[in-house]
């Protein structure tokens, strides 16, 4: 499969009253064509933000990606205007935002939103536009598109606004999508829906789909891959089987616990204790080592090294170290 | 293995090779340390007075108000003369080692007068403010938290209220009650609680089904806790801010009803009545009898408009960071 | 939309019969007023005002006879100027009064609204800072220091505009200059607020992710969403203007209705006092009332929002 995006030691931070938050600290991960990379963590974990900032969506200022690069089809994008990366988005790459309620502009119709993006990047005629329009309502799932085009988002609920997000996102047909908590706001039955959706898209288009999310089960239902992100990194990444069964990570692991399981009936679920660090001020160490049951010295004091359990699958723990081994057995 | 491998580990850190082995002993901790990292916590109001501070333009605002205020409360005996004291010998002297702001059109002293309708027209704009503020937060609090029924018939009243035009029921108040430093006040709060009903209700019907109530409650937290640390700081935010702004709305309204002839009458001053007996000095040159009230009106409206303006921003629990 | 219109209406004219009450009532209860005891020195004068207030029948027939005589906007005559009556000082007052007003508000909204835009635009840079306290300036001058200061500055001791009357287009721009500032003031700090807080929305990060141009996204984006607000104060504008108008008409000699409100103010002259207010707080909660409906067909929330009910 085709590699179409390449993320590598991405640093994100953002100038606040307080100081530098380094949201993002060194991220790199890559993408296939038609593949799902899910990244998974707690509120603050800097996932949204690697997110808007492969688009370059993120505010600057305060924002600014500090360090790093992002290839997109074998283009560098960092050092892109923004009006170069304005004929990027939308057509190469889509973003879908967690709340579909504010995602659509009120006072316009949804007719309008579907197209501008289309009258803006092709050159084509308002007719044409609209056929494509309910040609994606259509795939979207949206009934009657015909009448809804005249219509504004108040007149929607919030599955189908979301419905109708998708199809904005994915008019210009993309190659690269990226869903930010694209089902935190709905209802579960409206959320197992959607994620059905990607999949269909998915097959029919085969865009790439970045999925950023806290749900672990959203993930076991669409993701190819995982990485799981902490405070500002990525601490473990592998296909979704390797994670889902052999966590190296244990905040991985503790992520799993946490989840209630129908399989295994009378366990107890244990939550993690403690929150995630500060990012004005990021440990030098692991960012875990508060929170970590297995914590040790050197964890505190120096960022563990990767671990490469297979070829995609790693883990960034002390745990893994030979020597640690060696010591604790002598 | 290609570039990207080559990439990859160049990142690793070079200590984590010459780690001692003792490093690897395991730590023991109790639970309470996974808290321990985030920074210190500081209480609502010392982080929005850290943030106020900040805020060079609201803090000269402040400075400039309590600087008025101490000037309103000494100024007038700093000088021999008394504000309704005549002496038409010293008609519409400039300013001079005498008269420091100058003299009117009757001889009095603009100096001593300034800083007597300082008193008149801060202790308009307060107890405006302070009137509303407890009338609002009464009618706006019990119509919150009832709800219903109660919250609609309540509702309906302030409704109609709101729709009076402002000044022209104080003024029509005015001219049947007579001026006076009470009915001024008095007309001024009549229909101008209102506002902060609204606001006062709005921010009741907000935090009734705030999620973190509900969580603070199913955590078990006391009643005070809930009010302390989550009502408080998040309604008295936009109220303050509605107080703060009260106050020059009052100030603007007592010289505007001066202006027409109802505000505070002679010999006693205020800022309004003094700037509108020295309306007609636009062609005499006497700039000083306009002048001096004229500045401290604005830069008094001025200074509580920027003051609230910081406040919105320093009370702001959104801004929060 | 329509039962919200009927509703709104309702609340309309009750607000008119508080008024057109409170009115009757407080003069009625005026110590020494022409409808107690008093009598006018003049004889005319006070046939006049019998006849039009009846004043020797029963408070209660006084009472409906006011309300029918202000359904009818008949409001009676005026004690000081007996060849007048109220609804005479109106029509000749009102039509000057309203140009003032309607250019004011006029260029009040347009500077306003474009200064707002700016500022929030440039958020924290030098043009919001000038921008924004040329605003809590605006706001924070009376309207009649501002009107004597530019009668000083630019009449008096440069001479380049006239000092009074509104006989001319050059004599209307100091009024309007004196009038406008304070609204526009206004107006500009809620449009860069409100601005400021839609470009923070969802839908324009959305609309940047589909690649749309700056000025794409803040035209057909931002400005009619964070113009909402603006249309809702434009009552309170209005209401501010119009006292407005008291004062500037009474500082530039303005032959308006303003001037002769102030003046039946100075010489109680009570019938005047209470048409004027009827009248204009009538008027202003017509507009009020207008702007509401305005407002449900700018914005399409509003319209299911009122149809369910709410």
């Amino acid at each position: 499969m085709e590699k179409i995006l390449e993320v590598n030691d991405l640093h994100v931070s953002f100038l606040t009253y307080g100081g530098e938050v380094k949201a993002v600290r060194g991220v790199s991960f890559d993408l296939h064509k038609g593949e799902t990379l899910a990244i998974v963590g707690e509120s603050g974990c800097g996932k949204s933000v690697t997110a808007s900032s492969l688009m370059k969506l993120i505010p600057t200022p305060p924002g600014k990606i500090s360090q790093g690069s992002i290839k997109f089809k074998d283009r560098e994008l960092v050092n892109l205007s923004d009006k170069q990366m304005r004929k990027i988005r939308g057509v190469d790459i889509s973003m879908i935002f967690q709340d579909p309620m504010t995602a659509l502009n009120p006072t316009l119709t949804i007719g309008t939103q579907l197209t501008e993006g289309l009258k803006q990047h092709r050159n084509i005629s308002n007719k044409e536009a609209k056929i494509k329009a309910l040609e994606m309502l259509d795939l979207v799932g949206i009934p009657y598109p015909e009448e809804r085009l005249k219509q504004y988002p108040h007149q929607f609920s919030g599955g189908m606004r979301q419905r109708i997000v998708i199809a904005i996102a994915l008019i210009c047909e993309p190659d690269l999508l990226i869903a930010d908590e694209p089902t935190t706001a709905l209802d579960v039955t409206i959320q197992a829906q959607i994620l059905e959706l990607f999949e269909r898209i998915q097959q029919e288009t085969n865009v790439a789909i970045i999925l950023i999310t806290h749900d672990l089960g959203v993930v076991a239902k669409v993701a190819d891959r995982i990485a799981v992100m902490y405070a500002g990194k990525i601490i473990e990444s592998g296909t979704k089987h390797e994670l889902f069964y052999e966590p190296l990570h244990p905040y991985t692991q503790g992520l799993l616990n946490s989840i209630p399981r129908l399989d295994k009936k009378g366990e107890k679920l244990e939550p993690i204790d403690g929150t995630p660090p500060d990012l004005f001020s990021p440990p030098q160490g692991c960012p875990f080592t508060a929170r970590c049951p297995h914590a040790m010295v050197a964890c505190e004091k120096v960022y563990p090294p990767r671990y490469q359990a297979s070829e995609e699958h790693y883990g960034e723990c002390w745990l893994y170290d030979e020597r640690v081994k060696k010591y604790q057995s002598s | 293995m290609d570039q990207y491998t080559v990439e990859k580990e160049k990142q690793q850190d070079p200590r984590q090779e010459s780690i001692p082995s003792e490093w690897f002993e395991k730590v023991d901790r109790d639970q309470s340390n996974g808290e321990s990292v985030i920074r210190p916590s500081l209480s609502y109001w010392q982080d929005a007075w850290i943030r106020l501070r900040k805020n060079k333009i609201a803090m000269g605002g402040l400075i400039f108000l309590i600087l008025l205020g101490i000037m309103a409360t000494i100024g007038p005996y700093l000088t021999p003369y008394s504000v309704g004291g005549i002496t038409l010998a010293n008609q519409n002297q400039p300013p001079s080692w005498d008269h420091w702001f100058g003299t009117d059109d009757l001889g009095r002293d603009v100096f001593t007068r300034t800083w007597y309708g300082a008193r008149i027209s801060l202790f308009v704009g307060i107890m405006a403010a302070l009137i509303d503020f407890s009338i609002g937060v009464i009618y706006g609090g019990i119509s919150g938290y009832k709800g219903g029924r109660t919250d609609n018939v309540m509702m309906r009243f302030v409704e109609v209220l709101y729709g009076l035009p402002y000044l022209l029921v104080v003024i029509l108040l005015l001219v049947v009650l007579g001026p006076s430093l009470f009915t001024i006040i008095l007309a001024l709060t009549i229909t101008g609680w209102v506002g902060m009903a609204r606001i006062v209700r709005g921010q009741v019907l907000q935090l009734k089904n705030l999620e973190f109530v509900h969580a603070s409650k199913s955590f078990g937290a006391k009643t005070s806790r809930i009010i302390k640390k989550n009502l408080l700081p998040n309604t008295m935010g936009p109220i303050i801010v509605q107080m703060t702004l009260t106050v020059p709305t009052a100030i603007f309204a007592e010289a505007f009803l001066s202006f027409l002839g109802l505000g505070i009458q002679s010999p006693f001053a205020s800022w309004g009545t003094m700037a509108n007996d020295a309306l007609t000095t636009i062609l005499s040159g006497h700039w000083w009898r306009l002048f001096f009230p004229a500045f401290f009106i604005s830069a008094t409206m001025f200074a509580f408009n920027v003051l609230g303006d910081g406040l919105q921003d320093a009370l702001d629990p959104k801004l929060r960071r | 939309m329509l039962k919200y219109t009927i509703k709104r209406f309702l609340l309309m004219i009750m607000t008119i019969w508080i008024i057109a009450t409170l009115t009757f009532v407080l003069m009625n209860a005026i110590p020494g007023s022409p409808f107690n005891e008093e009598r006018t020195s003049n004889e005319a004068v006070q046939a006049n005002l019998e006849a039009h207030f009846n004043l020797d029948q029963s408070p209660l027939v006084q009472y409906a006879g006011y309300l029918k005589s202000i359904a009818t906007f008949d409001y009676g005559p005026s004690i000081k100027k007996p060849n007048d009556s109220v609804n005479d000082l109106l029509s000749r007052g009102f039509p000057i009064s309203a140009e003032l007003g309607i250019i004011s508000v006029t260029v009040a909204l347009l500077s306003g609204v474009v200064l707002g835009v700016i500022a929030a635009l440039r958020h924290n840079g030098i043009i919001d800072y000038l921008a924004m306290t040329i605003a809590v300036l605006g706001i924070s001058i009376p309207n009649f220091v501002l009107a004597t200061l530019l009668i000083q500055q630019l009449s008096v001791n440069a001479g380049v505009l006239p000092v009074a009357t509104w006989s001319s287009p050059m004599h209307m721009i100091l009024p309007t200059i004196a009038l406008a500032t304070g609204p526009m003031a206004i107006i500009a700090r809620l449009t860069r607020s409100s601005m400021l807080e839609v470009l923070t929305q969802d839908y324009i990060k959305m609309a940047r992710a589909k690649g749309l141009s700056p000025m794409t996204i803040i035209v057909k984006h931002a400005l009619k969403n964070a113009l909402m607000p603006v249309v809702t104060i434009m009552g309170t504008i209005l209401a501010g203007v119009l006292t407005g108008t008291f004062v500037i008409e009474k500082i530039f000699a303005i032959p308006g209705m303003g001037q002769y409100f102030v003046e039946s103010i100075n010489q109680r002259d009570y019938p005047v006092i209470m048409g004027t207010t009827v009248f204009y707080s009538a008027f202003l909660v017509v507009i009020l009332f207008i702007v509401d409906i305005t407002y449900g067909f700018l914005d399409p929330r509003v319209k299911i929002h009122k149809e369910e009910g709410n």
